[in-house]
């Protein structure tokens, strides 16, 4: 019991898991005084599959489904990522043409999982109406993926060396006909939301984290951003010919849940410029490099991580020569970013820590694997 | 039509499995898709072996892979200098260092790595588990440094029960990674402030990602008193 100016007592409560605005099955233990929050404790594991154990008994082939079903509003990036290290352990790369394609797939992927965050949040904070604009947009996105692999959210689009498919007819002019399409629009969702007094009101100056707590935290992706660090492995650490697109990093200045939502807002408008200059420069040429039929990667162990909508998702993979890995170590950002909320909730309100949470941008699937 | 021409052929040597399909087509006489359907399914079955007997021999006389380069550089030499014997094997495989410490250093060597070469960032901690082997458990620590733009890998080697120092008063992030490595593989950290499971339930026991911990093992005693079922299965 602890003295306070209205000699109240500390509560603890359980929020989760079954919580609208935990985005899935996360439970968070808040030890309250009166509506501030001294502390937290995330409580998370209820979507635990044992994708790591799965991988260790799948071959590399059988695997590259599973990944899809850890992030799944950003299945593309978990794919991407995943051939990546098995390509890096094989000691190939994949073709220009599966290498342009895959940008754009996981660009079109990080505005469709930017805009399932933004609906949710705005959601989150009382603002029903961006949920049903930005899903309308996500919709086109998912008909993109759908088109060309037949599924919309767990896509499996990548496959070791490059691509199962050659792109469908008419892609490029969807591609393209989507990014005209989707900057007015969101120039729309800030409409209603950046000027918006309430939405101001809620998010600026809560969940402030600094550079120096992010690096301490391991936080990445735009919450870094956000806090000024201008650091972004598409640029830092180019893959899948990332370097020879134009494209600028998008930061903040306060860390703050408002510096989060407007780096991630201007991503998007990033990631169609991407988009756009992918299409344009797409080569002609075969989609799959020279791969085995049957995957056997050589005695080693290799870690690659990607740029993932939440921030930087590596694998690490260990290979004993033989046709399954020896050990998949997935590196979650959801995971990894979830565990800053005790700094971040520390001192703010139970409204705040909705907020907080929602700015986080964590996927359960993700942390929980 | 091929596929019905090659059939002949390819059941002449199998015998067995062209003799499976002949019996029901007389059963089945209404159905005209039957008999056409079943030597398509045959087809693959029986053709499965063959091509893949050839290819096994043929990987095995080729000779080992060369070994990884060395890391070198200034940063190797660095932690050479200071640590002396406690840090080997710097190699760069696929471009990628990494290096060995022993377990007793690896707290200074993460120490130094962060204050004096700038590795300020701890991307993940995770363990790999050699049960053949009588340093049953590697520690890996992936490390990045803004500066350098730089990964980097350390690993240590430990026996089953050995605890290595936890690195949370270095940096905060291992706190979860730390005893998620605990909770997968049973490696206790020493020091560690606040060593639970994470995504496995407080009081199951086993560590699943053992290598002795087989795919279908589960806690029993737990999973029938938690969920009130006979099984997960």
């Amino acid at each position: 019991m602890a003295e306070t100016y209205l000699d109240s007592t500390e509560l603890v409560l359980n929020m989760g898991p079954q919580h609208p605005s935990t985005h899935g099955v996360l439970r968070v233990i808040v030890k309250l005084d009166g509506e501030k929050v001294l502390g937290t404790d995330c409580v998370i594991g209820y979507l635990h599959r044992g994708v790591e154990k799965i991988g260790e008994n799948r071959t590399y082939t059988q695997f590259a489904p599973y990944v899809d079903r850890m992030d799944y509003v950003a299945s593309v990036s978990n794919g991407l990522g995943y051939c990546l290290a098995v390509e890096k352990l094989l000691g190939v790369e994949a073709t220009p043409r599966a290498q342009a394609v895959r940008v754009i797939l996981t660009e079109l992927n990080r505005i469709a999982s930017h805009l399932v965050w933004l609906g949710t949040h705005a959601l989150d904070i009382g603002a029903i109406t961006p949920l049903f604009y930005c899903f309308r947009e996500r919709e086109d996105v998912l008909n993109i993926f759908e088109k060309y692999c037949g599924a919309r959210l767990t896509t499996h689009a990548f496959r070791i060396g490059g691509l199962q498919y050659e792109t469908y007819e008419g892609f490029e002019k969807e591609c393209l006909d989507f990014c005209d399409l989707f900057l007015p629009k969101a120039d729309e969702y800030e409409e209603l939301l950046t000027g918006n007094r309430i939405w101001v009101d809620r998010l600026r100056g809560v969940g402030v984290l600094s550079i120096d707590d992010c690096k301490a935290y391991g936080v990445t992706g735009p919450m870094l951003r956000a806090a000024g660090e201008k650091w972004d492995l598409r640029k830092a650490q180019p893959y899948s010919g990332y370097e020879k697109y134009d494209f600028e990093i998008p930061t903040g200045d306060n860390g703050d849940n408002f510096d989060r939502y407007m780096v991630r807002m201007e991503e998007m408008r990033q990631s169609v410029r991407i988009v756009r200059q992918a299409v344009a420069g797409l080569p002609e040429g075969p989609i799959m490099a020279k791969v085995p039929k049957v995957i056997k990667p050589p005695v080693g162990e290799v870690y690659v991580s990607i740029e993932a909508p939440k921030g930087e998702l590596g694998y690490y993979i260990v290979s004993d020569g033989s046709t399954q890995p020896y050990r998949v170590r997935v590196r979650p950002p959801s995971f990894v970013n979830l565990q800053a909320l005790k700094k971040m909730a520390r001192g703010c309100l139970v409204a705040d820590l909705v907020a907080i949470i929602g700015t986080t941008d964590i996927v359960l699937g993700e942390v929980d694997r | 039509m091929s596929l019905d021409s090659a059939m002949p052929e390819e059941q002449k040597p199998e015998g067995v499995q062209g003799a499976g399909p002949a019996p029901n087509e007389p059963k089945q006489p209404a159905d005209e898709a039957v008999p056409a359907e079943a030597p398509v399914a045959a087809a693959p079955v029986a053709a499965a072996p063959k091509p893949a007997a050839p290819p096994r021999p043929a990987p095995k006389p080729a000779a080992p892979p060369p070994p990884p380069p060395d890391w070198t550089g200034d940063l190797p030499d660095a932690l050479k200098e200071e640590f002396g014997e406690k840090v080997s094997e710097f190699i760069a495989y696929q471009g990628q260092p990494s290096f060995v410490a022993q377990m007793d250093a690896a707290y200074e060597v993460v120490e130094t790595l962060r204050d004096i070469h700038g590795f300020d960032y701890l991307v993940d901690v995770t363990a790999v588990h050699w049960p053949k082997r009588d340093e049953a458990f590697d520690i890996i620590y992936v490390l990045y440094s803004f500066d350098r733009n730089e990964r980097i890998r350390m690993k240590i080697r430990i026996r089953d029960g050995q605890k290595p120092t936890s690195v949370v008063e270095i940096y905060e992030t291992a706190n979860w990674l730390e005893r998620e490595a605990f909770d997968m593989f049973g490696v206790e950290f020493e020091g560690h402030p606040d060593l639970r499971r994470i995504l496995m339930p407080d009081e199951w026991t086993g560590h699943p990602l053992r290598k002795d911990y087989g795919i279908l093992n589960m806690d029993n005693r737990w999973v029938q008193e938690n969920l009130g079922i006979e099984s997960g299965q």
